[in-house]
């Protein structure tokens, strides 16, 4: 495969190198002499010097054959711009695009410019991760479906505690699709009865959680973390 | 007509200043809250006096676009001094709003022609 890197940072050097290791022809673009100079001295003739967001630059760099394009500077604008050349004009099939402010990452989507990756975006759903809201925690975000997948867990006294699946009271558009308990999983029938400190899967539609996090937590709203 | 304006340098205060004495309905964005003083250059009192807005912000925050009144825009200026910037705030602002004109003026066509404007006026 052979793809180009727009920028040569941290990101940009490192995805090159790694790219080459695996195989792959790689060329990587770098504007800023001092930078470039750096890693031309151990990537050599894969390292080109220009800017990125200029066609004769991409060309010379021979975009015209490459099979993937990844924008990894440091300017959101410049990445969004070189993915929509490389789509538009060169036709290149795969464009990967890094979001520095994950702020901008709405306009990378208004433009088409998928997939837009954001390394703070990344933490911050790592952190979610790791600390949950109302111990629930997101598994699985398929956006373009516009569906998750959550694990709640039963608290004592919730309105799940006790109910078969069918009495849980879940919103429409939502579905428990198993049932952790004591280290295993099943998939839960209608009347399988939820009993508390359960860890129950939920497939729903994007912005139930509440709702849905509600038939899970204890009445009372005292703080009922994992 | 709304016009708004992104980038309160040269170009943008200059496209801003006329079309605000043309009767125009003028709101310029720039990131700089300084730079409301090139909007005050050559016009009695203040800008804001004379009947233009200003809010500081960068272009691709909604949340400044939509202070500077983006929802009533009829035309968008993408003035900024950057050019992929500029191309880029210009597809956001048509995005957002269906059927808005855009203009973008590119750094080299400005550069030429303001080389073209001195060469003929024989100033500098």
């Amino acid at each position: 495969m052979y793809v180009l890197v727009v920028g040569a940072g941290k990101v940009g050097w490192n995805l090159t190198r790694e790219l080459i290791q695996r195989g792959n022809e790689v060329t990587v673009v770098e504007h800023d002499p001092g930078r470039y100079a750096t890693v031309e001295e151990e990537l050599e003739h894969s390292a080109q010097y220009g800017d990125g967001s200029e066609l004769w630059v991409l060309e010379r760099a021979g975009i015209e054959r490459a099979d993937m394009v990844i924008a990894v500077t440091g300017d959101d604008e410049d990445n969004i711009l070189i993915c929509q050349v490389a789509r538009e004009k060169y036709g290149v099939e795969r464009v990967i695009a890094r979001c520095n402010n994950p702020r901008n990452l709405q306009h990378f989507e208004l433009l088409g410019i998928k997939p837009a990756v954001s390394a703070t975006d990344l933490i911050l759903r790592l952190i979610e991760h790791e600390v949950p809201r109302y111990g629930l925690l997101h598994l699985l975000d398929l956006p373009q479906e516009r569906l998750e997948i959550i694990e709640v867990e039963v608290a004592r006294g919730s309105p799940a505690d006790g109910a078969p699946i069918r009495d849980l009271g879940l919103p429409d558009g939502s579905l428990a699709i198993s049932i952790l308990r004591d280290g295993t999983g099943f998939v839960p029938l209608a009347d399988s009865v939820v009993q508390p400190g359960d860890e129950v899967l939920v497939v729903l539609d994007m912005g139930l959680e509440d709702k849905v996090s509600d038939r899970f937590k204890a009445p009372e709203g005292g703080a009922a973390a994992a | 007509m709304f016009v708004m304006i992104v980038g309160c340098g040269r170009v943008g205060s200059a496209i801003a200043r006329r079309m605000l004495e043309e009767g125009h309905e003028v709101s310029v964005l720039d990131e700089d809250p300084e730079a409301i003083a090139q909007l005050e250059k050559g016009i009695e009192g203040t800008w804001v006096d004379a009947g233009g807005s200003f809010t500081v912000g960068t272009a691709l925050e909604m949340d400044a676009l939509e202070e500077a009144g983006i929802e009533r825009a009829d035309a968008f200026v993408a003035s900024t001094d950057g050019d992929n910037t500029n191309l880029v705030i210009a597809q956001i602002a048509q995005r957002q709003q269906q059927g808005l004109r855009t203009v973008c003026p590119t750094k080299i066509a400005i550069e030429m022609l303001d080389e073209a404007v001195r060469e003929g006026l024989g100033v500098g």
